[in-house]
């Protein structure tokens, strides 16, 4: 049973982005969580570790992140909100369950404190390198959530938006912090439990048969059968038909099981896909997300001290992509600049949605791993409006 | 001052971004600011570069990165090595005068305290040699209270080490001087 005590952390810390996750996860109900230590990410396994089971959960240290990942899957089906968190070279090794816990539609929050790479790179330097591989890595069409906190606090309120996401959607949701604000230190305010919107996944009553139900795959999010509940579910990560039955000769089962959890993203992206905006009425704005998005926000007000009309676009979900939020900044803007801490993996998809209708155009860091100067951003829009 | 950017950079060891946590900490629990700090070290668990950087402001920190610092605290002669270009012209150095031999003749603001010996000799502890710096820099400059550091130092050491850490942030506090 899940001790209450202590869950919520109410009050102001000054502490590491890598511990708010962790207090945002508890914050938000998670109960498992499975991990194998990794810079920059390690903290958060370790402070789960400590923290869980005073709550009632479980910490495991697996053998590798393959396990790791099997482990938050198969307790996500035993009912617990479960987690698992790595950096880039773990995320490589988890890609083939990745697509497991898509096509099961398994609630799942995996963390990526993201790290130079490729390969083992630079364990402790920050960069947005694991955008796409989130997105794309594991083979087959598919759809993911993925968050990106640009602070520690943001560490704290996206986990627990994560959390709820993934158990909304039954969907791997990702947290997409870096090295930088994992080990970042900044004052994190924590609410009042009375005050954090906390969500469950629906669970489906009665029969039990999984050729009785008609649930089990539905375009608006079917209840999950939980094992141990009394419910039998057959799950099987292979084409299923909606009884979550092994189906590999109807093409129209073959497109369901595709499509399906592709659209019950889509479907509902307007009720969660979130960017900020600042100064939406400027001709020229910056886009960017993550870390990042802090030089860029002090680009664009030096540059109006300057007398420069320039905003900002941040994007807190970067999957499923902000296409509408960018078509509609691109119909406003003359000029566009992407700024993101790698070289350049969302610009060929904001460029594809805005390049229509205004000048886009890429902007990577003066050395990678190193968010930024607000200076350097400026002087690129200066070039670009010139 | 609005907004103030530091560095505290030692060698593996002295402990220099436990200062720079502490540092932080004060300004945010006890003197309600805004306060950011991150940090580097290389691999080695003594000897290596470590360093810390810190804000400290009266409103929310837009850019976390210190690129030049208002002050930087520099606990070897590495740390000049690898950080005194950067501070600002008018910038505040203050250094540990028994690490740190040479300083270039740009630097106007010095203040030097003995952080080492203090810390070996007085306090029979090497490892507070940080807590006479920041002892030090808090009568240096009022970027934070000394009330705040001295809660926050509490908060931070093992308990039953609050009065030996104390008591080495008040021997920086009393023995830094400009040359």
């Amino acid at each position: 049973m899940q001790d209450k005590r202590n869950r919520v952390l109410t009050g102001t810390h000054f502490e590491m982005g890598n511990w708010a996750c962790t207090e945002g996860a508890i914050a938000a109900g998670c109960t498992f969580a499975a991990g194998y230590p990794i810079t920059p990410a390690s903290e958060v396994a370790n402070h789960l570790a400590a923290r869980l089971p005073r709550v009632g959960g479980t910490f495991l240290q697996s053998e590798d992140e393959i396990s790791a990942v099997c482990a938050a899957i198969g307790a996500s089906w035993a009912g617990c909100k479960a987690m698992t968190v790595t950096s880039g070279p773990g995320i490589s090794l988890m890609q083939e369950n990745i697509g497991f816990a898509v096509a099961t539609e398994t609630p799942l929050v995996i963390v990526d404190v993201q790290r130079l790479g490729p390969s083992t790179g630079v364990p402790s330097v920050g960069l947005a390198g694991d955008i796409v591989q989130v997105a794309r890595g594991s083979h087959g069409d598919y759809q993911i959530i993925a968050l990106c906190p640009e602070s520690p606090q943001e560490m704290f309120d996206l986990t627990v938006q994560a959390f709820n996401l993934a158990e909304t959607y039954r969907v791997p949701v990702f947290l997409m912090a870096d090295g930088f604000i994992g080990h970042m230190r900044e004052q994190i305010v924590i609410p009042p439990e009375g005050e954090l919107a906390i969500k469950q996944r629906k669970i489906p009553a009665g029969s039990t048969s999984p050729l009785e139900r008609r649930d089990f795959q539905d375009v608006d999010v079917a209840p999950m059968p939980v094992f141990g509940r009394g419910l039998q579910a057959h799950v099987t990560s292979s084409c299923h038909d909606e009884h979550g039955m092994r189906n590999l000769s109807d093409p129209a089962v073959m497109h369901q099981y595709v499509m399906r959890p592709i659209e019950k993203i889509r479907k509902h992206r307007d009720e969660f896909v979130q960017v900020q905006a600042d100064h939406p009425e400027a001709k020229t704005a910056l886009v960017s997300y993550g870390t990042v998005s802090r030089s860029a926000r002090a680009a664009a007000r030096l540059a109006r001290r300057q007398g420069l009309d320039v905003g900002t676009l941040r994007l807190l979900t970067c999957w499923p992509f902000p296409d509408k939020e960018i078509r509609r900044l691109a119909a406003k803007v003359d000029n566009l600049l992407v700024v993101e801490n790698n070289t350049g993996q969302l610009y060929p998809y904001i460029k594809a949605e805005a390049a229509h209708a205004c000048r886009v155009a890429f902007l990577g860091p003066q050395t990678l791993g190193q968010i930024h100067d607000p200076e350097f951003i400026l002087s690129h829009i200066k070039e670009m409006i010139a | 001052m609005p907004q103030t950017d530091l560095t505290i950079a030692g060698v593996g060891g002295q402990g220099s971004i436990l200062a720079g946590v502490i540092l932080g900490s004060a300004a945010v629990t006890y003197d309600h600011k805004y306060a950011t700090q991150t940090q580097a070290y290389s691999s080695e668990l003594r000897g290596g570069f470590a360093a810390t950087w810190v804000i400290i402001s009266d409103e929310p920190i837009e850019f976390p990165r210190v690129t030049h610092p208002d002050i930087l605290v520099a606990q070897a002669q590495d740390s000049i090595t690898r950080f005194v270009d950067v501070l600002k012209p008018d910038g505040i150095l203050i250094v540990d005068d028994d690490m740190v031999r040479e300083i270039p003749d740009k630097i106007k603001r010095i203040f030097k305290v003995p952080a080492t010996s203090i810390a070996r000799n007085q306090m029979k502890a090497p490892v507070t040699a940080n807590m006479v710096m920041l002892g030090a820099l808090c009568q240096v400059t009022a970027v934070v209270s000394r009330q705040a550091l001295e809660s926050a130092i509490v908060q931070a050491v093992p308990k039953g080490k609050d009065r030996l850490n104390l008591e080495a942030f008040n021997w920086g506090f009393e023995k830094v001087q400009a040359p």
